[in-house]
C-alpha cells in the first residue's frame, strides 16, 4: 500500500485525541466552543446547498444524455498518454473558479465511480491539493482595492497545474 | 469589482454549456425522458447530499473552533515565522505585518476556513499600508498571494466529509498525497513569483 495513503489513516483519530485535550489544558469552555463552531459548520453547509444543486443538476443532465461519455471520447487520445482520465477534466477546469461548484462535480464523480475507485481517489487528491485561484485573487486584491495583478495569476495557475500533475503521479493507476 | 464579474462570467459559461449541451444531446438523441429524469433525480440528490454533509460539517466546525480558541494558529505562526521572514525579505523581521501573514498562513495550514479568510484579508491590509503604489500589488503582497493560492493545507476537511458521505472505506486516504501535491504546487507558485521578480529587477538594472 502507498505509504502516503497509510499515513492518512491515523490523522483523524489523532486529531480527535489531541484537539479536545489541548482545549482542556488551555481551560477553554470546551463544550460551548464546540457548539458555537458546529453552528457555523451548519451554516456553511446551508450556504453550500444551492451551489451543489446547480452543479449537480447541470452535470447530471450532461452525463445522462451522454455528454460526459462524448467528452471522454474526444479527450481520451489527448490525455491518455499522460495517464489523465478525461472524466476529471470538468473538475480541474471548475476548481480554480469556484470551490462549491467543484465540490458538486466531486460529489458527482463519487456517486458514479465511488470514492475509492481510481478516479474517485484522484479527484479527492486534486480537489484537496488545489485552490480556488481566481477566487482568492479577486477577494484578496479586491479587499485592498488593488486592481493590477502582475504575475500572481500565472503563479496561481502554476500551483494548480503542478499540484494536478503530482496528484496524477501519486495516485498512479 | 471588474474581476468579480470575470469569475461570474466564466462560471456562467461552464454551467451554461453543461446545461445547454446536456439538454441538446437529450433532444438530438431523441431521449427527452432520460434528460427529464436526470434533472429531477439530480435536484433531489443534491438535497440528500447537502443534508448528509451537514453532520460532518457541523462536527468539523466544532472541532475547528476548539483549535482556533486554543490558539493553534498562533502556535503554527510562531513555528513558521523564521521561514516566512525569509520569504518576505522586504519586511522587517519584527514588523506586525509579518505576524499577520504568519497567522493567516497558520489558519490556512490548519484548514480553518472560516478563520483563514478574515486573517488573510487583515494581512493584505497591513501589507497594503506598506505598498508604495496602491494600484499595483507589492512584492510582499504577491508572495503572500502565492502562499494562499498554493493552498497548503494539512487536512482537506471538506473532501474527507464528502468521501465519508459516499461510504468510503477510508475517508482520509487522500490526505497524505494531497499534502505532497499541494506542497509541490505552493513551491511552483513561489518559484514563478521569484523568477518574475528577478526578471523585473534585472530589467531595471540594465
Amino acid at each position: 500500500m502507498n505509504p502516503l495513503f497509510a499515513l492518512s489513516r491515523w490523522t483523524i483519530p489523532l486529531l480527535f485525541l489531541a484537539v479536545p485535550l489541548l482545549g482542556f489544558l488551555r481551560r477553554l469552555p470546551l463544550y460551548q466552543s464546540f457548539i458555537a463552531g458546529a453552528k457555523d459548520g451548519l451554516l456553511t453547509g446551508l450556504n453550500l446547498t444551492p451551489y451543489l444543486l446547480a452543479m449537480l443538476v447541470a452535470v447530471g443532465l450532461f452525463r445522462a444524455t451522454g455528454g460526459i461519455a462524448l467528452l471522454a471520447r474526444i479527450l481520451a487520445p489527448l490525455l491518455g498518454p499522460f495517464g489523465i482520465p478525461p472524466e476529471i477534466v470538468p473538475l480541474a477546469l471548475v476548481r480554480p473558479l469556484s470551490g462549491s461548484g467543484a465540490l458538486g462535480l466531486l460529489a458527482d464523480l463519487f456517486a458514479v465511480h465511488g470514492p475509492d475507485s481510481h478516479l474517485g481517489r484522484l479527484a479527492s487528491v486534486v480537489y484537496g491539493s488545489t485552490e480556488t485561484t481566481f477566487y482568492v485573487l479577486t477577494v484578496y486584491l479586491g479587499a485592498v482595492g488593488v486592481r493590477r495583478r502582475r504575475h500572481t495569476w500565472l503563479a496561481g495557475l502554476a500551483a494548480d497545474l503542478v499540484a494536478f500533475a503530482v496528484a496524477v503521479m501519486l495516485v498512479g493507476k | 469589482m471588474k474581476t468579480t464579474v470575470a469569475i461570474g462570467q466564466m462560471m456562467d459559461l461552464v454551467w451554461g454549456l453543461l446545461l445547454f449541451f446536456g439538454a441538446l444531446l437529450g433532444v438530438v438523441r431523441g431521449r427527452p425522458e432520460a434528460a427529464t429524469a436526470a434533472i429531477f433525480r439530480a435536484a433531489e440528490g443534491a438535497i440528500t447530499l447537502a443534508v448528509g454533509l451537514l453532520g460532518t460539517l457541523a462536527l468539523w466546525g466544532g472541532l475547528m473552533r476548539i483549535m482556533e480558541e486554543a490558539g493553534l494558529p498562533r502556535v503554527v505562526a510562531r513555528l513558521f515565522r523564521p521561514l516566512l521572514a525569509r520569504l518576505f525579505p522586504g519586511l522587517p523581521p519584527d514588523h506586525p505585518a509579518l505576524g499577520s501573514v504568519a497567522m493567516a498562513f497558520g489558519a490556512n495550514l490548519l484548514g480553518l476556513g472560516n478563520a483563514a479568510t478574515p486573517l488573510g484579508l487583515k494581512a493584505m491590509q497591513e501589507l497594503q499600508h506598506l505598498n508604495e503604489d496602491p494600484d499595483r500589488p507589492s512584492a510582499e503582497e504577491c508572495t503572500f498571494l502565492c502562499l494562499v493560492m498554493g493552498g497548503l493545507t494539512l487536512i482537506p476537511a471538506t473532501v474527507i466529509a464528502l468521501r465519508a458521505r459516499y461510504r468510503s472505506q477510508d475517508p482520509a486516504a487522500c490526505l497524505g498525497p494531497a499534502l505532497l501535491a499541494t506542497l509541490a504546487g505552493t513551491l511552483a507558485a513561489l518559484t514563478v513569483d521569484f523568477l518574475a521578480k528577478r526578471r523585473k529587477k534585472g530589467g531595471k538594472e540594465k
